[in-house]
């Protein structure tokens, strides 16, 4: 049966990441790229999508406690069973040498794929991280194997004190990067989107809208003309420019269009 | 060269496919995708008074030999739809306003007011599997009759009914349709269906039940279309299962004018409103039909 098919994993490991966010771990064979996600359905609660954080023979993906599904989830414990299908969406282009990585929040589990697999080719790859303040760090160690890591923290307690943008910019007022990919909160995106386009780098970003069925059909995840499940969860900058929606509105579960 | 363009009534195709309800018709942006993509037609989700959030997730699943699906008539409610609608227009194909209620009385003011925003053609959705309310009114005559009447009276563009094939006998429900003014009924709507996870124990769906389309269901659709053209003299839309030239092809020796296609952009993606058109033609000039007028209906002589 193909993995795309609802089906059930059992839990292999499950990590505490930060106060708020776990990593559930759970061993599947299929193939999959950087950037892709799945379906994770909390059997008696809802499905949700979520990035693959790692791929490999171990698949992991990293939630963040924010409403019911994901409450529900982070009481699951190791040999507990998820239901999963995917992967679904696009990939992100890693065909450049010199990466910038700037992850927002739990962003970072959408990109830390894409830096391992850079990593493992031989490119460089340097990670902008930032997180409200300094419990919210996730995936850093890892992050760490991949390249050098920069933080930045809204309250300043470690790091960068202020936005990941700032921080992103001034690495690459220092440094030439052949292309950026990004993920979190999207205005973070937009500012990023904007920096890229005024010097001229590539830039990837990962996006988020309600999902429901992740194959295309349904329209939950528009985002102007695009389906998000489908025709991303990546874009290219030059996709993005000009949409009514990006940074703008998004979608509700009726499917209304309202402002972010 | 062979002649695929149609009517289904007074509404002029350019091609025999059209895009079924609730497949990507939350937003204006992906009717007009859908239109540019070879659809003669775009039908739109179907919208109700009051925005509705659906039924709990999953509520779209990949089966064996088909899709399940229990969205539950998620919708942004008929105020906040005249913009998407305005945006579908911009197509150079017909837009179908498909509009659903949960009593009979709300149905004429609904489709009102989606002529009003500019709809060529309304779609009545009487079927949904998985929503309350609509159950009832799907296997009722007097019901399908009243609401068509309704409509009928409230617009002057065509009014087409769409039926569900968890009922008794569907003829005789379209007949319901004709007899109150109905321009042409569309066969079929989802087949009630449900799905249990075995290793968790739980049925897959959020709403534990909800409606199969796809490959699955064509032979159920084909039966429907069949028993209604001999029933009534409207034109007739096929729908169910349609995801390639000899899908459609079955549906119109049936006794459809049109198909329309759901299910199929999964199979084939958007370029399946082309692809199917191109079949169709194949097949045609394979077997010396010159116009698709020529094929309605004639699994019947
Ligand atoms: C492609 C993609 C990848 C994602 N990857 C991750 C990840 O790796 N880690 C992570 O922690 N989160 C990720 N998310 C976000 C995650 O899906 C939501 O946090 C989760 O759905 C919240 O559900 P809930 O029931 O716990 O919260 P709710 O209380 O239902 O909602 C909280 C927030 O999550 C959003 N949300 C709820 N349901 C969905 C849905 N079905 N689709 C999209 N957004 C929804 C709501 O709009 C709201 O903003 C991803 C989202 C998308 C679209
Ligand atoms: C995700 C999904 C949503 C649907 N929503 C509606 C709807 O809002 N109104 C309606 O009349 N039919 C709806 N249907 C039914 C389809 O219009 C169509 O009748 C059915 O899927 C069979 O066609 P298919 O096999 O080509 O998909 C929906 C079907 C699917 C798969
Ligand atoms: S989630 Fe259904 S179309 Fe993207």
């Amino acid at each position: 049966m193909p993995t795309s098919r609802l089906h059930s994993v059992i839990l292999d490991k499950v990590m505490e990441e930060a106060s708020h966010t776990k990593s559930f771990s759970f061993r599947e064979e299929f193939p999959v790229r950087p950037g892709q996600f799945i379906m994770v359905w909390i059997p008696g609660v809802e499905e949700v999508p979520m990035a693959l954080s790692q791929l490999g023979p171990v698949k992991a993906i990293t939630a963040k406690n924010v409403g019911s599904s994901t409450e529900a989830l982070h009481k699951f414990k190791e040999g507990d069973r998820i239901g999963v299908r995917g992967p679904y969406g696009n990939s992100f282009d890693l065909s450049q040498e010199h990466y910038l990585v700037a992850a927002g929040g739990t962003g970072i589990a959408s990109v830390i794929a894409a830096s391992e697999a850079l990593a493992e080719a031989g490119k460089k790859v340097v990670t902008v991280f930032g997180a409200k303040t300094k419990e919210d760090l996730i995936l850093l160690e890892r992050s760490r194997k991949y390249g050098e890591v920069f933080i930045a923290t809204d309250d300043g307690s470690v790091g960068y004190h202020g936005v990941v943008s700032d921080l992103a910019l001034k690495l690459m007022e220092d440094r030439r990067f052949d292309g950026v990919l990004a993920c979190g909160p999207e205005k973070m995106l937009q500012t990023l989107e904007g920096i890229c386009r005024q010097r001229d780098v590539e830039i990837q970003v990962s996006m988020e809208r309600f999902m429901r069925c992740g194959i295309g059909l349904c329209g939950s995840c528009s985002l102007d003309h695009y389906l998000v499940c489908r025709d991303g969860p990546i874009f290219k900058g030059e996709q993005l420019v000009g949409l009514r929606d990006f940074g703008h509105y998004r979608r509700d579960r009726a499917g209304r269009r309202v402002p972010m | 060269m062979v002649e695929i363009s149609t009517t289904v009534g007074r509404l002029k195709l350019q091609n025999p496919t059209m895009l079924a309800s609730g497949i990507l018709g939350d937003s204006g942006d992906s009717l007009l995708r859908v239109a540019r993509s070879g659809a003669g037609a775009v039908v739109t989700k179907s919208i109700g008074r009051e925005p509705r959030e659906g039924n709990p997730s999953p509520s779209l699943v990949e089966l064996e030999h088909g899709l399940l699906n229990g969205i539950g008539l998620a919708n942004p409610g008929i105020d906040n739809y005249r913009a998407e609608v305005e945006v579908a227009l911009q197509g150079d194909v017909p837009v179908i306003g498909s509009v659903f209620a949960e009593d009979v009385e709300f149905y004429g003011p609904l489709a009102r007011t989606m002529e009003v925003y500019g709809v060529q053609a309304l779609e009545l959705n009487l079927s949904c599997p998985h929503a309350e309310g609509l159950e009832e009114i799907a296997g009722d005559a007097d019901l399908i009759s009243q609401v068509t009447a309704e409509v009928k009276s409230a617009v002057k563009v065509p009014v087409f009914v769409k039926l569900s094939p968890n009922v008794r006998d569907i003829a005789l429900l379209a007949q319901a349709a004709e007899e109150a003014g109905g321009d042409g009924i569309i066969a079929i709507n989802t087949v009630k269906a449900m799905s249990i996870l075995p290793e968790v124990a739980k049925p897959v769906l959020g709403q534990t039940m909800g409606g199969l389309s796809g490959p699955a269901i064509k032979p159920v659709g084909v039966r429907c279309v069949y028993q209604i053209y001999e029933a009534v003299d409207i034109p007739l839309v096929g729908v169910g299962g349609v995801a390639n030239g000899l899908d459609a092809v079955e549906y119109i020796m049936a006794g459809a004018r049109a198909v329309q296609i759901g299910s199929g952009i999964h199979y084939r993606g958007l370029e399946v409103f082309e692809a199917v058109c191109r079949e169709i033609e194949a097949f045609m000039e394979e077997h010396g039909y010159r116009r698709l007028e020529e094929m309605v209906g004639i699994a019947h002589e």
